[in-house]
């Protein structure tokens, strides 16, 4: 059989296509419109930064003067300044402190939550509402109450008969409680988190588990608890960022002191570059810092797609 | 009381009849999880009840030794200080001004273009949504200092601008309200189109009336970040007419070290805002914060 098909295409009048063409290119022209603002703002204030950051850790700079290029030395330079390397010591430890305290009394208040008892509403209000005070409204609070001299908890202390302690002047406790802090404002986050996610676990499988004679303990190990290990590797995730990324608390309440106890990555950057006037070097600092956390994170994702293919 | 005979597990599941509903154990008047929720629920309490009293305390009260732990009168000198001699006033309004149109920005930005990523047919769509999201993962650090000499330059470095511009629009604002577009279904739309809507009256007639969620979660967050920001207000303002409130409240503390109580009314006036409005909309914030949070 020879018989050609009619070019469907061609017998379409040519008017309909130029139409479409038109109509196309008007909506590309007004979705340009609608994105341009966000692109504009966004990539400028982030694609031009990160170019320009890498360009200045690679040079000494103070902000007022012209700078000069010296390569690699700033990087250099901090990996033999023991400012540096307190500050990463003193960061790590913060973190390593912070998170899985966070974690686990979070989570520990959300199965005391999950379940039907009186005042439910009020304990997670009172858990959650330290979460929305700024860091700066924390910072000023405790350092009031933990004055070592006019403060309320050595006032307590003392009703208490123990002698007086120095908190945040302590070179030795003031880390500790920079934590302590932390965890009042922020348990109340992995509470909530916890709680959404603990209100998402089918009953029907709990009940089932119950049904075959598990104990409420067995019940919490081996089905609420598996259940949750999505949301507690998010949790670890995003808290262990907001961990190394601290602070507002430290700038408020200890200034990095006493005697660098207190200094974190993110101080020590700010320190370089706002008040020591050497912006280059605060630069490479952040590319570290930066570096660190690109590196927490590709672990993370592919610790999650693991988990994800584990479980399916 | 119901609270103490459900059991611990399954505390959503409809009540049916239990295996275990014939064992007792000795009972106490209430649930025994009072005895670990109702301690602790004091320990997260006291620090801002301390706020509270403190900041109605005379100096005199709180500068002794030991401190007195409630106060014997009320006294607004902390008050009347810092609504008179100190600048709390402008501070308060110029963090209000600043949360405002960050706020309205992100929702009016935030909206032109998540809508436009998930709805409309343009060139560079995929490849500027891919840019756009790989930057949040960019840390702020990395992009401070770079930043401050960008709004150096725009002349903008001791204004409310420098704390304004770099934040009119999030990522997150953007990719948070396409996600939620491209859930809203399609029909919808299409339906307004073959009436003869444009985009824009479709976008606000049909599209933005469904999507309050989302948008009370950009508003909700956008304004707990603004309000509550140290770090980029501390590197852009130095002139104490410019400051927002936590800038002012953190130098206010520092030079006013022995006026304890001004300074806890001065942080009674900077946490008030947040706490009023996460009080009036609980649902909403931890709504906003747990839907992002177990997405991500």
């Amino acid at each position: 059989m020879s018989r050609v098909p009619t070019p469907i295409t061609l017998s379409r009048p040519p008017d309909n296509l130029r139409a479409l063409r038109r109509r196309r290119a008007a909506e590309s022209a007004m979705a340009w419109t609608f994105v341009s603002p966000a692109v504009l703002i966004i990539l400028g204030l982030s694609v031009v930064p990160i170019i320009w950051s890498l360009l200045l850790s690679f040079r000494a700079d103070d902000l007022v003067t012209p700078s000069r290029w010296v390569g690699l030395d700033n990087y250099r330079a901090l990996a033999q300044d023991p400012h540096f390397s307190q500050a990463v010591h003193n960061t790590l430890l913060y973190t390593a402190l912070y998170v899985p305290a966070s974690m686990v009394v979070g989570l520990l208040l959300a199965l005391a939550l999950n379940r039907r008892i009186r005042f439910v509403g009020l304990y997670r209000t009172l858990f959650f509402v330290p979460f929305v005070v700024s860091s700066a409204a924390q910072g000023v609070l405790f350092s009031f109450i933990l004055d070592p001299q006019f403060g309320a908890a050595n006032a307590v202390l003392h009703y208490l008969g123990i002698p007086a302690q120095g908190f945040l002047n302590d070179p030795s406790q003031a880390l500790l409680v920079l934590v302590a802090i932390s965890l009042w404002s922020g348990t109340g986050f992995c509470m909530v988190i916890y709680l959404a996610a603990l209100q998402d676990v089918p009953a029907s499988l709990t009940e089932a588990a119950r049904l075959d004679g598990a104990g409420r303990f067995q019940v919490l190990r081996h089905v609420t608890l598996p259940t949750l290990r999505p949301v507690s590797v998010f949790l670890l995730l995003w808290q262990t960022i907001e961990a190394l990324q601290t602070f507002d608390l430290v700038y408020v309440t200890t200034k990095g002191g006493p005697l660098g106890s207190t200094t974190v990555i993110v101080y020590f950057i700010w320190e370089q570059a706002f008040k020591n006037a050497t912006a280059g070097y605060g630069a490479a600092s952040a590319y570290v810092l930066a570096a660190a956390l690109g590196l927490i994170g590709l672990i993370f994702q592919i610790a999650r797609r693991r988990l994800q293919g584990a479980a399916a | 009381m119901t609270a103490v005979s459900a059991p611990p597990e399954a505390a959503q599941a409809v009540p049916t009849a239990r295996p275990d509903a014939g064992r007792r154990r000795p009972r106490l008047p209430f649930s025994p999880w009072h005895l670990l929720l109702a301690p602790m629920a004091l320990l997260f309490a006291v620090p801002l009840i301390w706020l509270a009293l403190s900041s109605v305390m005379s100096n005199a009260e709180i500068n002794r030794f030991p401190p007195a732990l409630w106060p014997s009168r009320l006294d607004l000198g902390g008050y009347r200080y810092v609504l008179g001699n100190a600048m709390f006033p402008r501070w308060f309004a110029n963090s209000f001004l600043v949360s405002f149109v960050t706020v309205t920005a992100n929702l009016v930005l935030g909206t032109l273009g998540g809508y436009a990523f998930a709805r409309m047919r343009f060139a560079g769509s995929r490849l500027l949504l891919g840019l756009m999201l790989a930057t949040m993962a960019i840390p702020f650090q990395l992009t401070m200092i770079p930043t401050f000499l960008v709004m150096k330059q725009l002349g903008l470095i001791d204004t409310l601008g420098a704390l304004i511009v770099p934040s009119l629009v999030t990522p997150f604002s953007v990719f948070l309200l396409r996600q939620f577009f491209l859930s809203l279904p399609r029909e919808l739309e299409e339906a307004a189109w073959i009436d003869g809507c444009s985009r824009l009256h479709v976008l606000w007639r049909i599209v933005l009336p469904l999507s309050r969620p989302a948008l009370s979660t950009v508003a909700v967050l956008t304004f707990l970040s603004t309000w509550n920001d140290l770090t980029w207000p501390l590197i852009a303002i130095s002139h104490d007419t410019q400051y927002t409130l936590q800038l002012g409240l953190t130098t206010f503390q520092g030079q006013h070290h022995t006026q304890w109580s001004a300074v806890m009314a001065g942080n009674v006036i900077t946490v008030l805002p947040v706490l009023l409005a996460f009080l009036g909309a609980q649902k909403a914030f931890i709504q906003s914060i747990t839907s992002t949070g177990l997405k991500g």
